[in-house]
């Protein structure tokens, strides 16, 4: 049943084609053929997203599910919440301007950046083994929704409201301990990383807005030759020969040119300033996860903190030999249990992040020499074309000059 | 918003200037490398441009270049050649067909040097001037400077305190031309002065196409800053004072050899004296009236009556051109050559033409203008993400990552570089749409005068109808009376004076319509021709920019796009 459109890309683990003999494990998966959907304030867009795997755990070797936007969401939001440490991959803006517009482009851009999303949760040493994801992947439509509906239906999103909770847990706590001041890590290291990832957005941040500039400036430009080959044509009408023709011929020319600017101004916002937007996008996405760190350094703090405490409480009870030992030994179990496993969480969030900053790092040069060659060779050959254009017209100028 | 962008800028200009040494010098910057591709420059050419940057297009903002310390004028163009300063044509051919790019060469067909004088072939052009057809060898020149505004007091007003100031500037003249008292030589003349010499002109030159002077604008210099004004006017007389000295006939006229060489005060009749001049001509109404005397002059006659002198006729002609006719007198000005007609609707729409073109040619600066500082911005902020990176790197892949932004940011600074120049040259070549604006006016000028002078002959036609009826019908009265009608025999006699002198008139103004004709036709003749020369050099200079330029980017971009070959995921 190979009724895929688009070439699946296999990612995961080995280089080898699906049709090769799968002693390698893969999980292959592509979003395609955005369909439009519903009317009005109620449109959506609808996404065919296509797995092909031999993993034990999935239903291979291909399986075609159909998902919106909500969808992706609700995966990612799981993921957050589920794999703390972990760089979740971002999300393309929701954008519900741009969603009355639909046009063309908007659509492909949204698809081709839900691709990359699921890509690399599929690529991810950890993710790619998230129940959630296999979820995602395989479930029925009616099963989604009902999934989805549960998490995000008319609430707000589940980290959000985890968020307030914590927030509200910790204020609490707080005042029961008497600190006013907020608990952080102070570790030299750390603290160079934060600073690093808030620097960096507002550096990327800015080159980003000048790329989405730039694509205006190319579509403006664009335009401008166009009007520029309009009118110089009309004036070559009232001109006799040869300036007549060789206005209409610039003009031409121009209106050629017009039509190369606007095509090169869509590469540019595809392939390059996409590129920097999701840059944008996944050093916020490391911010929401240096903030699940706090919370988790905090709650691991507080936690050893109450435990000592009802520790020495115990030891008091004991030594007064009260009635009260037993309860008090209860407890303090449990406290101590607490206070272990949000250690072990905060430890593991650690771990990952550190893994996740090298993996980061490397993930990102890649992507930014990807976006940078194919930009530098776009406008190469928009220059290029330019050149061309404009060289081709000089014979006949210089024919026409000297007659 | 725009204060911001500026104080952005000039902060960034200083820490842009480091970051720019840092980055380009490493790379051997042919830009800031002298050239290799033979540096036929010289300094007065390099003087010259720099010069040519003050008298831009006042209606382009070019400030960000100009300011920009990136743009460093000197060190580009040594790299550049310019063909078109020497005078023999044929050169000019071989350097566009040069193989095997132009990227060698920055075209910069505008030399200020470049004399405007016959042996120009028209591929020459200034900012200041137009450039000519081919025409004779000969070697005679006439250059005009406006320089040195100066502020001055009325004379008459010394004694009063605070009394009206003006501006004059200085006029210098560098000619070999006979005409001409000596090679080189300055007057001080005011913008009263121009007005004056144009006015002169536009009397002795009818059916010319005398180029426009420049606008009175008392608004402008109400909301604009004294300083910029006045060199906006500067501007303005320079170019003016070109194109008279450009113009084959009008080069040659008194009037302007006056303006140019009369030290003091300007020895013409000066336009203001209006009031005067309606006084003589109410003083001779009464003659007119009356029919005595010659009342005005046939020369004055073949003025339009407009100009004051002849009152009563200013009037009629007035009635006559509001075409209000109340019977008797001749229906208004009926121009019947089909030919002339056909012309004007011509001129007309390429009036219409030019201004559209012009009007795109500055929004397409503007565009470009734009890309080359959006571009230069978007290669500082990768600069600077280049700094960070390297500032903060933990691990190697943000080197490499750092690395790649810089080459990046270098090309992307660079291209923003040339697409200034590119905009500052294609200003220059674009601005031929713009001149011929002025000079379409100047045509309308010409079939304006034609049509007055009509005027004046229909006018002068009807006079002489209405005159001879008038005599007519006394002679058969006096005929009528036995013996002879003294009063009515001294009537005829009289108004019989007045047919005379106003046939005479007739004469005069059918002649100097004639040549206003001939005129017109040879003016339209030489501007159509060297208006299509000039087109043509036009779209040459911009085309072979634009080609220029658009290599140099390519090369520019091809740079990066190896030097991140590595990232190259296309399977084709």
């Amino acid at each position: 049943m190979e009724s895929t459109t688009e070439q699946p890309r296999n990612i995961s683990g080995s280089m080898q084609s699906p049709r090769s003999p799968s002693s390698q494990p893969y999980l292959s998966v592509s979003v395609t053929d955005p369909v439009k959907l519903g009317n009005g304030v109620q449109a959506y867009i609808s996404y065919r997203v296509i797995t092909k795997t031999n993993l034990p755990d999935y239903q291979g070797p291909e399986k075609i599910v159909i998902r919106r936007y909500s969808d992706f969401v609700w995966l990612r939001d799981r993921l957050f919440e589920k794999y703390k440490g972990i760089f979740i991959p971002p999300l393309p803006e929701k954008s519900a301007v741009e969603k009355f517009r639909f046009s063309a482009e908007f659509i492909e851009m949204r698809r081709a950046a839900l691709d990359i999303f699921v890509n690399r949760i599929a690529l991810h040493p950890e993710l790619q083994h998230s129940e959630d994801l296999r979820t995602f992947l395989q479930a029925d439509e009616e099963t989604m929704d009902r999934f989805r509906f549960q998490e995000t239906g008319i609430f707000k999103k589940p980290a959000d409201l985890m968020q307030m909770f914590r927030d509200v847990q910790s204020k609490v706590s707080d005042a029961v301990l008497g600190k006013e001041k907020p608990v952080e890590e102070t570790t030299a290291d750390y603290e160079k990383l934060k600073h690093y990832i808030f620097e960096l957005e507002n550096h990327l941040a800015e080159a980003q807005k000048h790329a989405y500039r730039l694509v205006k400036r190319h579509r403006e430009l664009g335009q401008s030759l166009l009007d520029f080959g309009k009118a110089v044509k009309l004036l070559g009408a009232c001109e006799g020969e040869p300036t007549g023709k060789a206005f209409s011929d610039l003009g031409t020319k121009s209106e050629l040119l017009s039509i190369k600017l606007q095509k090169e101004a869509q590469q540019v916002l595809m392939n390059f300033e996409e590129p920097l937007k999701d840059y944008v996008r996944y050093v916020q996405s490391i911010k929401a996860t240096i903030a699940e760190r706090g919370t988790a350094f905090k709650q691991h703090c507080e936690l050893a903190e109450t435990t000592k405490l009802k520790e020495i409480n115990l030891d008091k009870l004991m030594l007064t030999r009260s009635d009260k030992v037993g309860e008090a030994e209860i407890e303090y179990r449990e406290i101590k249990a607490e206070s272990e496993e949000a250690t072990r969480r905060f430890e593991r969030i650690v771990k990952r992040m550190e893994e996740e900053i090298v993996r980061f790092q490397e993930q990102k040069t890649e992507e930014m020499g990807v976006a940078f060659h194919q930009f530098a060779k776009g406008q190469a050959r928009l220059a290029n074309s330019v050149a061309d254009a404009w060289r081709s017209l000089l014979p006949k100028l210089e024919a026409s000059s000297t007659v | 918003m725009m204060g911001s962008e500026n104080d952005e800028e000039s902060h960034l200009h200083s820490s842009k200037e480091d970051m720019e040494k840092l980055f380009l010098r490493e790379d051997g910057d042919p830009l800031t490398k002298s050239n290799v591709n033979g540096d036929k420059s010289n300094s007065n050419y390099r003087s010259a441009m720099s010069t040519l940057f003050d008298s831009r297009h006042p209606s382009i903002v070019v400030t960000p270049a100009d300011s920009d310390p990136l743009f460093a004028p000197p060190s580009y163009y040594s790299e550049s050649r310019s063909p078109r300063s020497k005078p023999n044509g044929g050169d000019r051919v071989s350097s566009y067909l040069e193989p095997p790019s132009y990227a060698d060469v920055i075209f910069s067909p505008f030399d200020d040097i470049s004399e405007i004088n016959g042996s120009e072939d028209g591929h020459s052009q200034s900012s200041d001037s137009l450039s000519r057809s081919p025409s004779s060898l000969s070697s005679d020149y006439i250059k005009i400077t406006v320089s040195n505004p100066q502020k001055e007091q009325e004379a008459t007003n010394s004694m009063i305190p605070g009394g009206s100031t003006y501006i004059t500037y200085q006029i210098t003249t560098r000619t070999n031309l006979s005409d001409y008292g000596g090679s080189e030589f300055s007057v001080r003349r005011r913008f009263r002065d121009i007005v004056t010499l144009a006015d002169r002109l536009a009397e002795s030159y009818r059916g010319f196409c005398i180029p426009p002077r420049p606008d009175k604008s008392v608004v402008e210099s109400q909301v604009m800053q004294k300083q910029e004004f006045v060199e906006q006017r500067r501007v303005a007389l320079e170019k003016y004072l070109r194109r008279l000295v450009a113009h084959p006939v009008i080069r040659n006229s008194d009037e302007l050899k006056v303006f140019l060489q009369a030290q003091g005060k300007l020895p013409l009749a000066t336009s203001t004296d209006v009031a005067s001049r309606m006084l003589d001509g109410a003083v001779k109404l009464p003659k007119q009236l009356f029919g005595e005397g010659g009342g005005a002059s046939s020369v004055e006659v073949v003025q339009p009556g407009r100009g004051g002198r002849d009152f009563l006729r200013m009037f009629k002609e007035l009635r006559q051109s509001v075409s209000n006719d109340w019977g008797g007198s001749k229906p208004p000005v009926v121009e019947e050559d089909k030919e002339f007609l056909e012309k004007k609707e011509k001129m007309y729409d390429l009036e219409q033409q030019i201004i559209n073109a012009s009007q795109q040619a500055e929004s397409l600066v503007k565009a470009q203008q734009d890309m080359g500082e959006t571009m230069g911005e978007l290669g500082l902020a990768f600069i600077k993400l280049t700094k960070f990176e390297n500032e903060e790197a933990v691990f190697n892949s943000q080197r490499a990552r750092a690395n790649d932004m810089k080459n990046l940011a270098t090309s992307a600074v660079k291209a923003s570089r040339f697409y200034r120049e590119l905009n500052s040259q294609t200003v220059k070549h674009l601005d031929t749409l713009h001149d011929y604006l002025g000079l379409m006016m100047a045509v309308q000028g010409a079939f304006a005068d034609r049509s007055s002078a009509l005027l004046t002959v229909q006018t002068l036609l009807s006079e002489l109808s209405s005159l001879e009826a008038r005599a007519e019908k006394l002679e058969v009265a006096s005929s009528k009376v036995f013996g002879g009608d003294k009063s009515r025999i001294k009537k005829i006699e009289e108004l019989k004076e007045t047919i005379k002198v106003t046939e005479d008139s007739k004469n005069v103004a059918i002649r100097e319509y004639e040549q206003i004709k001939e005129n017109n036709w040879s003016e339209v003749e030489r501007l159509d021709r060297e208006r299509r020369a000039d087109f043509l050099n036009m779209m040459k200079g911009f085309v072979a920019n634009q080609v220029g330029y658009a290599e140099k980017i390519a090369n520019v971009w091809t740079k990066v796009a190896e030097e991140t070959r590595q990232y190259d995921r296309e399977s084709s």
